[in-house]
């Protein structure tokens, strides 16, 4: 271990060299950038996790009698909207990547540190504009925007919506430009490609998808705010348009967003799954290559969500068969991670929790995408609650899980402060349990044939949704939990120490928190990622570097 | 099944026993591969806990172990791709003679007619053992014709038609839901598919009250817009000749070659320009505005009905398109 | 004032780069990230255009005869001299050619505000001729021509949404480039920093670019056809 003894004076570091206000709103570091991310993603999870409230209360019985039809229709849509655009598209990577990603390459800050900040501004205009939307009477195209209804008939605020989205996707697109050039260029000496630990590797991944595919959900909802503005007729049939090339544009960018929304999670998973065995990961070069296949082959497979919308069936046929090739590498990072688990030495720290319940979630999740890829299946569930179960146990049981495990990986880092254990385990089993409780009966009443977006459903579907509902209240506690948690340990946590974990990876060889400038010299790497079994060896090196 | 905890839809066709088939199939895979990888995550985790196991065994990989588990889920993958494909490849293709009923969908209601001259509104009337193929088109957005038990969903969009088929297999009333966010009450669009025995249905037909099937609906609106005086039936028309037309290619004036369908006949009346038969000139007027849904629809089915050999209104043999080469 | 080389390039050293080649690299890196990121965002625009194009191949005929070819191309002669205009003077930072650079660079400009004036003049033009979609839209020619003056709508949408997205780039490249010229007069570049003028450079390049590709997709789509 590096420095042992902690010092009776407050050492300087980023968050207490400066307490002004205008040094955090002004400042080019990424480490208080990703903590501005994290105060502005918490508070839009609770606005969309509200929004999930009132849905599922609704949901409790057949009628439509909590709220009226058009509040309904807006409450999904603003949910969705809410939870992709400004939760978990940058809740990991802006969050998580912003302030461990140099650490990890051994840099002082990212390669573009004003872009970073620009990055952040831009998310917090784009959320202004959409909740400025949703104040003034909200939006209820369904975060999918179809036309023509969206372009031609939809009385809501769809432009002011589609322009936050439109913004924020800037947000996205710098962030991921920056970890991109970051990563290239700002490795320490000796950390080769080979070395980077996964967790650069699949934001790297996702990053290639942010920067690629953002511009494109950019342009169409700039078409859809032309068509409602000035009906150009470009999707509208009635003049002319086609709502199928809608589908098209928008599905380019939505489907690789999917894997935005996995692929950073995954690697948080990597890092933990290696720290709580102390073992080095069990096929590095396949996991590293399978996040990058699923970048490429996730802009291949748009199409698998149109497969009765009215495209032909060769198409449809080409879709499917590229949709199962995608499902592939995510599958083979599975068995990497579990035969990672195979004679290490496997501990239960609440991070290794969460990163057990995605394994096991991520697996339903993905299967149930290979029920959706076949065609046959497809037909009859697509656009029902078998869609909606398949992508929250993605995206809730994967992502969400996955930034927990992070956030509670990282926090010590973050903030010097230890968050209670016993408390956070309580929380993991909560969400674990709630989220199975809310999902799995989606499963069963979609394949019943209940469709999404239903304000009302038939009476026969009440059991199930009422099991949904009483599992959402048990996540909402295993979720609120660990705010109050977080925020005690601010105050009344143990102090850290630089690797409370006994992690191999640079950002553990620095002071919890970190100082601003990093690291006080640019370190050499000559170790691989994840070499629990020469730990002490490179302990000894780092410290004698200095 | 349990009447307040149904777990499966009722298979009331032909194609329902080959998804749920595919689906029992999916779920088994996928139940062995969840229990593995759920196991296997226990065990080890419990196996090589650090309480029993304190130093960990450093093993970088296996390329032959790699190999495995990536070529057997491809191929598990590629039986699910196929079998998949099977079944919706018979979605596409409905069988011929299938009878024929459109289907409108409009905010927020379903609107059917029988080729017969039947309407029906949120309900829809079949007979058992029939091949039924449903015509769908939008009055406003994008709507989608779902009935579970059926396991058939097709998306109903404005401007173009879309279809789908299917043979009911067991007597009885079935959800149809619309599966396509449309607006305000789109969880209201929902409605009945009645599945009767062929007495039974003939004997709706008959007490339905239609006084003209759709072809001759058809046939009146022909006359009444003008489209007779161009589309006659000898080579003189200023328009091709649509006897015995329909279900054939013909040649456009840019060279391409197109199928006369549904959606053809359609695009040619609301928007004529477009796609113009090679050897006639691009005269005819639109009819977009002057034809609703229900006006589309007895058009194309009379158009239809000229190339049906016990309905072909103008009598006499095949006929030729000013265009020379058309074969089907 | 008389700075050295050196002294430039370090006073321009950011904390986090170990050296000046370093953040050039990565800036010149990041600046062609960027632009790739461009491409995919003109490209909605591009494939909603090849989709149209293909359905009412007619319709943009027409839509495009009223395009005036020679304000076209004096438009992409323009913009085809402001990107050599700008090379050089990107050549004559890297050789420390203050006063030629500062000519060039603004040279660059003038072409660059000649381009958005034609543009002003077409526009005025069209719009004139309500050729701008919406509710004032009309397009007589059509019927004379067997087109669906519809059609011929979303070639307009698509005109305008092309070449204004452009025109709104130029803008911003007439800024970027208003900003380096006054920079490099005060001399705040050098032959050992000059990334700036480099990147914008890139940048400049890249919306010429785009219009080679618009113009003959917009301009020339079919030679006039008689009658």
């Amino acid at each position: 271990m590096a420095t042992a003894v902690q010092a009776t004076v407050e050492r300087e570091n980023y968050l207490n060299h400066d307490y002004s206000l205008k040094s955090w709103l002004l400042t080019r570091d990424h480490k208080r950038i990703a903590i501005l991310y994290l105060i502005s993603i918490t508070a839009m999870f609770f606005v969309g996790g509200f929004f999930a409230m009132l849905i599922r209360l609704e949901l409790l019985t057949p009628a439509g009698d909590l709220v009226s039809s058009d509040t309904y229709n807006k409450l999904f849509t603003m949910h969705g909207i809410v939870m992709v655009f400004f939760f978990l598209i940058p809740s990991v990577p802006a969050v998580i990547g912003n302030f461990v990603i140099p650490l990890m390459v051994g840099a002082r800050d990212l390669a573009f540190p004003r872009i970073n900040l620009l990055s952040w501004y831009l998310y917090m205009i784009g959320a202004t504009f959409a909740l400025v939307s949703m104040i003034w009477g909200g939006v209820d195209t369904g975060w999918t925007f179809y036309t023509p209804f969206s372009s031609s008939y939809s009385n809501t605020h769809v432009v002011g919506s589609a322009l936050g989205i439109f913004i924020t996707g800037f947000s996205s697109i710098f962030t991921g430009l920056n970890f991109i050039v970051t990563i290239h260029r700002m490795r320490a000496p000796g950390l080769t490609w080979s070395r980077l630990p996964l967790f650069c590797w699949s934001n790297y991944a996702a990053s290639l998808i942010m920067v690629l595919g953002t511009p494109v959900i950019a342009i169409t909802l700039l078409l859809v705010a032309l068509e409602r503005l000035f009906h150009i007729g470009v999707f509208n049939p009635a003049l002319g348009g086609d709502p199928i090339l809608f589908q098209h544009l928008f599905w380019f960018y939505s489907h690789p967003a999917v894997y935005i929304m996995i692929l950073p999670g995954m690697g948080v998973i990597s890092e933990v799954v290696t720290c709580f065995s102390r073992k080095r990961v069990f096929g590095y070069e396949f996991v590293a290559l399978a996040s990058i296949a699923i970048a490429v082959l996730g802009f291949l497979v748009w199409a698998h969500h149109m497969f009765v919308a009215g495209i032909s069936v060769y198409a449809a046929l080409v879709f499917s068969l590229l949709s199962y090739l995608v499902a592939i590498p995510s599958a083979v990072k599975v068995f990497n991670w579990t035969a990672t688990l195979y004679k290490g030495s496997v501990r239960y720290d609440t991070p290794m929790l969460y990163a057990f319940g995605f394994i096991g979630l991520f697996t339903i999740g993905g299967l149930t995408g290979v029920f959706l890829a076949s065609l046959g299946i497809d037909v009859h569930v697509t656009d029902t609650y078998f869609v909606v179960a398949h992508f929250h146990y993605v995206m809730v049981g994967g992502m969400v899980l996955a930034y927990l495990a992070g956030l509670h990986f990282w926090w010590p880092k973050m903030t010097g402060k230890l968050y209670p254990e016993g408390w956070a385990k309580l929380s993991a089993l909560l969400v674990f349990v709630g989220f199975n409780l809310t999902f799995f009966p989606q499963f069963i009443v979609g394949y019943l044939g209940m469709p999404r977006r239903y304000h009302a459903y038939p009476p026969e579907f009440q059991v199930l949704n009422v099991l949904s509902t009483a599992g959402a209240s048990v996540l909402a506690v295993g979720y609120v939990l660990p705010m109050i948690y977080f925020m005690w340990s601010l105050r009344y946590g143990e102090d850290a120490g630089p690797n409370p974990w006994h992690a191999v990876g640079l950002e553990w060889m620095t002071p919890s928190p970190p100082p601003t400038h990093n690291f006080d010299e640019t370190p050499v790497v000559t170790w691989e990622a994840y070499d629990y079994e020469h730990q002490a060896e490179i302990d000894e090196e780092v410290a004698v570097g200095h | 099944m349990w009447k307040n905890l149904p777990l499966f839809p009722d298979q009331a066709s032909s194609i329902a026993y080959q998804v749920d088939g595919l689906y029992a199939f999916l779920v088994v895979v996928s139940a062995f591969f969840t229990v593995l990888i759920f196991a296997l995550v226990f065990l080890f985790a419990v196996k090589y806990r650090k309480a029993a196991h304190p130093k960990p065994q450093q093993i970088e990989g296996s390329l032959p172990l790699e190999l495995t588990w990536t070529l057997i889920p491809l191929g598990i993958s590629m039986i699910f791709f196929a079998w998949g494909a099977l079944i919706y490849f018979q979605e596409a293709r409905p069988p011929r003679g299938a009878m024929e009923i459109y289907g409108v969908g409009k905010q927020w209601m379903w609107k059917f007619e029988h080729e017969t001259g039947q309407r029906e509104i949120n309900s829809l009337h079949v007979p058992l053992g029939r091949d039924i193929r449903v015509i769908l088109s939008s009055q406003d957005v994008i709507h989608s014709f779902y009935v579970p038990a059926f396991r058939v969903k097709a998306d109903a969009l404005p401007g173009r038609y879309t279809s789908t088929w299917f043979r009911p297999t067991k007597v009885g009333t079935y959800h149809l839901f619309c599966a396509e966010y449309c607006g305000t009450e789109h969880s209201g669009m929902i409605g009945e598919v009645v599945v009767m025995e062929p007495a039974a249905y003939q004997s709706w037909l008959a007490a339905g009250g239609a006084s003209a099937t759709m072809a001759s609906n058809g046939k009146e609106l022909f006359t009444q817009l003008g489209c007779a005086t161009c589309h006659r039936s000898d080579t003189q028309g200023r328009g091709p000749n649509l006897a015995g037309l329909f279900g054939k290619s013909v040649q456009l004036s840019d060279g391409r070659i197109v199928k006369v369908d549904e959606n053809y006949v359609r695009e040619s009346i609301v928007n004529p320009q477009a796609k113009v038969v090679a050897g006639f000139q691009p005269i005819m007027p639109t009819f977009q505005g002057q034809v609703t849904e229900e006006s589309l629809g007895a058009l194309v089915s009379y158009v239809k009905s000229l190339s049906q050999p016990q309905q072909n209104a103008q009598g006499g043999g095949p006929l030729q398109t000013a265009a020379a080469s058309t074969s089907n | 004032m008389a700075t050295s080389d050196i002294e430039i390039a370090e006073h321009n050293l950011q904390h986090h780069f170990a050296d000046m080649d370093q953040q050039r690299e990565t800036s010149t890196f990041g600046m062609w990230l960027f632009l790739v990121t461009e491409i995919m965002f003109f490209g909605g625009l591009f494939c909603a255009y090849l989709v149209y194009r293909a359905t009412y191949y007619r319709a943009f005929v027409e839509g495009s005869q009223t395009m005036n070819i020679w304000l076209g191309a004096t438009n992409t002669a323009a913009l085809i001299c402001s990107s050599l205009t700008m090379a050089l003077g990107v050549r004559c930072a890297q050789t420390d050619n203050r006063k030629l650079m500062t000519i060039l660079l603004i040279v660059t400009m003038l072409f660059g505000l000649v381009f958005l004036g034609i543009k002003a003049i077409e526009y005025h033009e069209h719009w004139t001729h309500h050729q701008f979609p919406g509710p004032n839209f009309s397009f007589p020619e059509a019927e004379a021509n067997g087109v669906n003056p519809q059609n011929v709508q979303i070639y307009f949408s698509l005109y305008w949404a092309m070449t204004g997205l452009h025109a709104l780039h130029m803008i911003i490249g007439v800024g970027l480039v208003l900003w380096i010229t006054i920079a490099g007069a005060r001399g705040l570049y050098s032959a050992d920093y000059y990334a700036p003028v480099e990147n914008v450079g890139l940048y400049w390049h890249f919306v010429d670019l785009v219009w080679i590709y618009l113009f003959p997709l917009l301009y020339l789509i079919s030679k006039k056809h008689s009658g």
